[in-house]
């Protein structure tokens, strides 16, 4: 094994590590498990959005749309269709997945920043739809009415309501399901021609690879990641909210990617991990938060242009 | 059976006909060059062959196959590869990883999520055999965006011997080099075309490199084709001359 692959697993080995600790190291610094599940929650959103951005090198504007359908799909399942975790985390996925998969038909021709805003107006139009269709969807106030079910094995329960350790885990499971799909795919004859579109698209036109398809299926499975971390989000907090469909928190999840640094797979994580922790303190500080979020953004971007990790890793080697 | 037969295609943008009804035929195992003045519409007519934009008006047939009106990857699928004046490659990639992807989408597998062990090191003997071809096997492991111009032309055509092509279009190849490098790479494509017969259509401005390689010649001038031949016809055809080598040859 030659050095550049010892420190690759010395890395995973120390994510793997820092997360499966969580709950034990956060408590002592102050933080509280709640906190590390909803860093796992937007930080596997951010990387389902880099999965597009930092490997096809196609910038989404819309990805809450598919996010905040994922909360909806799971709320609206665990509502009114059945009282099964697993049944609300596969239909959210579903929901985002299959809303992604035709709407990207009709915008992977555009490129660059005309493929962004449309992302941003097919957003916003499941934002109203969300926020108009009240009997529903709850309107303004959001989707309520709804928690989240013991997971049942049939000869024992885990209950993942009350007791917070429990639910990090359950997510921790679910967070390393979807992460491996993604690491499996990147590795791929597949993920090599995203990452072949990303680098030079003439160029993948001229090697044959159909690039429209490819794109529309890198967006298609983004969406799916994307929905499925939403229906977890929905499982967090008990509740599904119009403005997690909203521009804004697509701007929110590209922030993340970009400040943890785009270029590496487990960037987005970090970004999302600084983002969430700055808000949870800042916001108890002042209303302004997101001024000093927006202002560290700023910087990383000015100073430290591959990201957080990408400055990690370039000062290690 | 031709490899590629065009017959009388005409290219139009708006009022400028950049191509006007020129026909073409390369037999298989052919080095055909094509020359003309800058403007000639040279690169246009390398476009329509390659799939860039259809003709307004012709056809193009490849191994007796009527392509007109295929997209660009679906012409790359059925084994027509091209390079560029300005070279198109994977720079932040190492050199193996550039005809890596090559080789994968030729070999099927660009769909695949997955691919198994066997299968990888077919690949993995194939890009080697390629890379050894062009003299590239020594730097396997480097980026190519911090190769040398004449090395990243090499890298550029190893992607595109990776797809297994039956028809090679080079445009330019020699484009920008110094003396030393546009020797290496004539000698390359020489021994391309001598050594592991592909057929090769290529456009240069050299000269020295096209009647070096050629088995015939092609002169494109203001988008019509003024003559074909051997390289003793063209270089004896008055019109030619007077067109385009002038004293030079």
């Amino acid at each position: 094994m030659n050095s550049a692959q010892t420190r690759k697993l010395i890395t995973l080995t120390a994510i793997w590590a820092v997360l499966l600790f969580a709950p034990f190291w956060m408590l002592p610094l102050g933080g509280y498990t709640a906190l590390a599940t909803r860093v796992l929650v937007l930080g596997l959103a951010a990387m389902s959005l880099n999965f597009l951005l930092g490997f096809t090198g196609v910038l989404s504007f819309g990805h809450a749309a598919y996010f905040g359908l994922g909360a909806y799909g799971a709320g609206l399942t665990l509502k009114f269709l059945a009282p099964s975790t697993p049944l609300a985390l596969v239909l959210g996925m579903l929901l985002g997945g299959v809303c992604g998969a035709l709407l990207g038909a009709l915008i992977v021709r555009r490129r660059g920043v005309y493929f962004a805003m449309v992302t941003i107006a097919f957003g916003q139009v499941f934002y109203y739809i969300a926020f108009q269709w009240s009997s529903l969807t709850g309107g303004d106030d959001g989707l309520r009415g709804f928690s989240r079910q013991p997971i049942d094995f049939g000869l024992f329960q885990i209950d993942i309501l009350s007791n917070a350790n429990n639910f990090y885990y359950f997510v921790l499971f679910c967070f390393a399901l979807m992460v491996g799909v993604m690491g499996y795919i990147l590795r791929s004859p597949f993920g090599r021609t995203m990452i072949a579109i990303r680098e030079n698209e003439r160029r993948s036109r001229f090697l044959g690879i159909p690039v429209e398809r490819h794109i529309w299926i890198a967006f298609t499975l983004s969406c799916f990641f994307m929905g499925f971390a939403g229906a977890l989000y929905a499982l967090v907090n008990n509740f599904a909210d119009p403005r997690g469909l909203h521009y804004s928190q697509s701007g929110d999840f590209v922030m993340m990617a970009v400040m943890g640094g785009m270029r590496s797979f487990w960037g987005p994580l970090l970004g999302a991990a600084v983002f969430v922790v700055l808000q949870d303190y800042l916001s108890s500080v002042t209303v302004n938060w997101m001024s000093f979020v927006g202002l560290l953004f700023v910087l990383v971007v000015l100073f430290f242009p591959r990201g957080l990790l990408g400055f990690i890793q370039r000062s290690k080697a | 059976m031709n490899v590629l037969e065009i017959k009388n295609v005409t290219k139009r943008f708006g009022n400028l006909v950049a191509v006007r009804d020129v026909s073409l035929e390369v037999g298989k195992g052919e080095l055909c060059a094509i020359i003309g003045p800058n403007g000639a519409g040279k690169t246009t007519f390398f476009n329509l062959i390659s799939g860039f934009f259809p003709p307004t008006a012709g056809s193009i047939a490849f191994d007796g196959r009527d392509i007109t009106r295929l997209a660009t990857h679906e012409r790359v699928t059925l084994g027509m590869a091209r390079t560029f004046q300005i070279t198109e490659i994977f720079p932040e990639l190492t050199v193996f990883q550039n005809v890596r992807i090559a080789a994968e989408v030729a070999g099927g597998y660009r769909l695949r999520p997955w691919i198994n062990r066997s299968e990888a090191a077919q690949i993995h003997s194939q890009v080697e055999d390629t890379l050894q071809l062009v003299s590239l096997a020594a730097k396997a492991d480097r980026l190519v965006g911090e190769l040398s111009h004449g090395d990243q032309r090499a890298a550029e055509i190893a992607m595109a011997l990776a797809l297994k092509p039956h028809l090679l279009l080079l445009d330019e190849p020699t484009a920008g080099m110094g003396d030393q490098e546009t020797y290496q790479i004539t000698q390359l494509i020489r021994r391309l075309h001598r050594d592991s017969n592909y057929t090769i259509v290529l456009i240069e401005h050299d000269m020295r490199v096209v009647f070096h390689l050629a088995d015939r010649i092609c002169v494109l001038d203001r988008g019509q084709m003024l003559a074909q031949g051997t390289p003793q016809e063209i270089a004896a055809n008055e019109i030619v001359q007077a067109a385009y080598l002038g004293n030079a040859a």
